[in-house]
């Protein structure tokens, strides 16, 4: 018991929970955009791996880190273009397109590491982003450097949550996607091309997931490896349920999951972790995602045109 | 159109090449040779097509439904763990193999249930649980072979303890490494088609995934048809898992599967779904990745081109489905 308590007062849990939150914040903002557009968009798990890849990529080859952030978005907005192209104008299968993105995504990153590094064994580094202290605020005792010790990417992540909120619920394009994903018969009726914004949010949101995919390569990690995003995208897509699609709760959601996240890593470490084995705390964050799913699926308010695919002038 | 879809695919795979350098004429040479180019090579493709097999058949029955189990992984994996349990002195000769069979597929079954489940009773969407529980599966996997499954003459390396003799496969033909799982996985499929063309389940399998509330306003049971397809489908995954250990490798280890499960996805939806299909794509995809393996170790073109290839070849594939489905009329 006093073993939790001391985990939680430590400044390095909380500053590691937010961290944890931070990939999951970027990428779950993404799918929030996407479903609310009507499209599930399940090459999430894809995207964040060539997002983590090509970010990684071209700071390796000698890119400033915030070049490495746009290449990673400008790669994630390239498979959701070929994602929304497929899904939306073409009305094919979401969830069999998502699954192909996925595929496509996660191995053409490892064929093209594998053809620019043909012979590494262990990963070559770059410098990754360093924290930024904030100078008073990172000395309050324990939240100060927790908040205030971050990089720029986790600063950037609380800025997109914070944008997503304001484009989608407070201005005309936001109602136009939520539309879009509600009764696309009515946006066409306002003389809008559901298209255009359907496929607009996918390509929007898939470059948000790949920016996710990039934190752990220029942030968190300054190495590529592979399965290094391991099933990260599965659980943002659990995230946006659990957060009902909305971006606040959808980020409150990524913080308490990272939390415990956080904690199971270091409850590992104290004479609990001695008698469980380590595998039962590393299966926590799934199955903490399913728990989520199941509580929320009595609450949950889905995009009514979610997964329907929208043909102009069919009724 | 799926002819269409097979010429952009080897498009896509000598574009491929080049990027990486090579001939492309030479490299789909070599890959062709290395899937069917000499009897071992083919013995191999063989080999490998079998739990795709399994896999396949378990996605094209759930995803006929539009249950899409993406968990096919966690299923076999499931197979393969009562395979070792059944098959390291809890059981002998005659009974041991077709108990451990049904033994796997009850696992595998159970794997998908829960998920299916959540989705009948809760409406909880079942892509991301079935996706979810191949990672836990996996790390379950991962806990059993350090623990309790643990093989004391492993010499450290996390695998079980070898099978006994009269719980494994015999081969095919003496001497040519090919076991009976092949066989049995092409019954399978037999059983399968038979179950969906010719059967109540398989009209109902149909009926469902082609329209949910029709189905229901027919007054067909919708959610025990979507259980009955679950336990179908995690069963035939959990099968890839029983040949794998019982038929090639003889163990478990947490490599058993280099992601059977996914492949199978491509392999039923090259398939179009359709039961004998699957034996026949199971083929074409295992020789790419057989190919590519050979190929790889020759030209040095990285041996990920096989899962692009894949990938490629099934996006394209229901790109086809759809073309086909319009038609240019001319006025």
């Amino acid at each position: 018991m006093s073993d939790l308590v001391n985990i939680l007062i430590s400044v390095s849990f909380w500053a590691a929970a937010i961290r944890i939150a931070s990939p999951l914040i970027f990428a779950t903002m993404g799918e929030l955009i996407c479903e609310r557009a009507g499209v599930l968009n399940l090459g999430i798990e894809g995207i964040m791996v060539a997002g983590a890849f090509a970010g990684w990529m071209a700071v390796y080859l000698g890119a400033p880190l915030p070049i490495g952030v746009a290449v990673a978005m400008l790669t994630g907005m390239g498979f959701g273009a070929l994602h929304a192209l497929l899904t939306v104008p073409f009305g094919l299968s979401q969830h069999v397109v998502g699954i192909g993105i996925t595929m496509l995504a996660t191995s053409s990153s490892y064929f093209a590491y594998r053809l620019a590094l043909p012979e590494v064994t262990s990963p070559p580094r770059i410098t990754p982003f360093q924290p930024l202290d904030i100078p008073i605020l990172s000395d309050i005792p324990l939240l100060g450097p927790a908040l205030f010790s971050q990089t720029a990417m986790t600063w950037l992540a609380f800025a997109v949550a914070g944008l997503t909120w304001l484009v989608l619920f407070r201005t005309p394009l936001g109602l136009a996607v939520r539309a879009a994903g509600e009764n696309p018969g009515a946006v066409e009726a306002q003389g809008l091309s559901v298209t255009a914004l359907r496929m607009g949010a996918v390509i929007v949101g898939s470059g948000l997931m790949a920016v996710g995919g990039s934190f752990l390569t220029l942030s968190a990690f300054s190495s590529f490896f592979f399965e290094m995003v391991n099933g990260r995208g599965w659980i943002c897509i659990a995230l946006v349920v659990f957060g009902m699609w909305k971006p606040g709760k959808a980020v409150l959601g990524a913080l308490l999951f990272a939390g415990f996240d956080a904690l199971q890593i270091r409850l590992q470490q104290t004479p609990l972790g001695a008698h469980v084995p380590y595998q039962v705390f590393l299966m926590a964050p799934y199955l903490l995602s399913i728990l989520a799913l199941i509580l929320m699926s009595r609450r949950a308010e889905v995009p009514a045109a979610l997964m329907v695919p929208y043909n102009k002038g069919e009724r | 159109m799926p002819a269409g879809a097979i010429a952009m695919t080897v498009l896509v795979a000598s574009l491929l090449a080049l990027i990486a350098g090579a001939n492309p004429f030479a490299t789909l040479g070599l890959i062709v040779k290395g899937a069917v180019g000499s009897k071992l090579a083919l013995l191999e493709t063989l080999n490998r097509a079998t739990p795709l097999i399994f896999t396949g058949l378990a996605i094209a029955v759930a995803f006929r439904a539009k249950l899409w189990n993406i968990g096919a992984e966690a299923q076999l994996y499931a197979g393969a763990i009562l395979t070792v349990l059944l098959g390291t002195g809890a059981l002998s000769a005659p009974l041991v193999l077709p108990v451990s069979a049904l033994a796997a597929m009850a696992a595998g079954a159970l794997v998908l249930l829960g998920p299916a489940l959540l989705k009948t009773r809760l409406g909880v969407d079942e892509v991301v649980t079935t996706l979810l529980l191949n990672f836990v599966m996996l790390l379950f996997v991962g806990y059993l072979l350090e623990g309790p499954m643990k093989d004391p003459m492993g010499m450290g390396w996390p695998k079980s303890p070898s099978l006994d003799r009269e719980a494994r496969l015999p081969r095919i033909v003496t001497g040519l490494r090919l076991h009976w799982g092949f066989g049995i996985a092409i019954i399978a499929a037999v059983i399968v088609w038979f179950i969906q063309a010719r059967t109540t389940l398989g009209f109902q399998i149909r009926a469902v995934g082609q329209n949910r509330d029709a189905a229901r306003f027919a007054g067909m049971p919708v959610n025990t048809v979507l259980v009955k397809t679950a336990l179908l489908s995690g069963g035939l995954a959990a099968l890839a898992g029983w040949s794998e250990v019982a038929g090639l490798k003889g163990h478990l280890s947490s490599d058993l599967s280099p992601g059977f499960g996914y492949t199978g996805i491509v392999v039923a939806m090259l398939a179009l779904l359709h039961p004998l299909g699957v034996v026949v794509s199971a083929l074409f995809v295992a020789a790419i990745f057989v190919g590519s393996d050979s190929m790889s170790r020759a030209a040095g073109v990285p041996t990920y081109i096989a899962d692009m290839l894949l990938a490629t070849a099934l996006l394209l594939m229901v790109l086809a489905l759809a073309l086909t489905r319009y038609r240019v009329v001319w006025k």
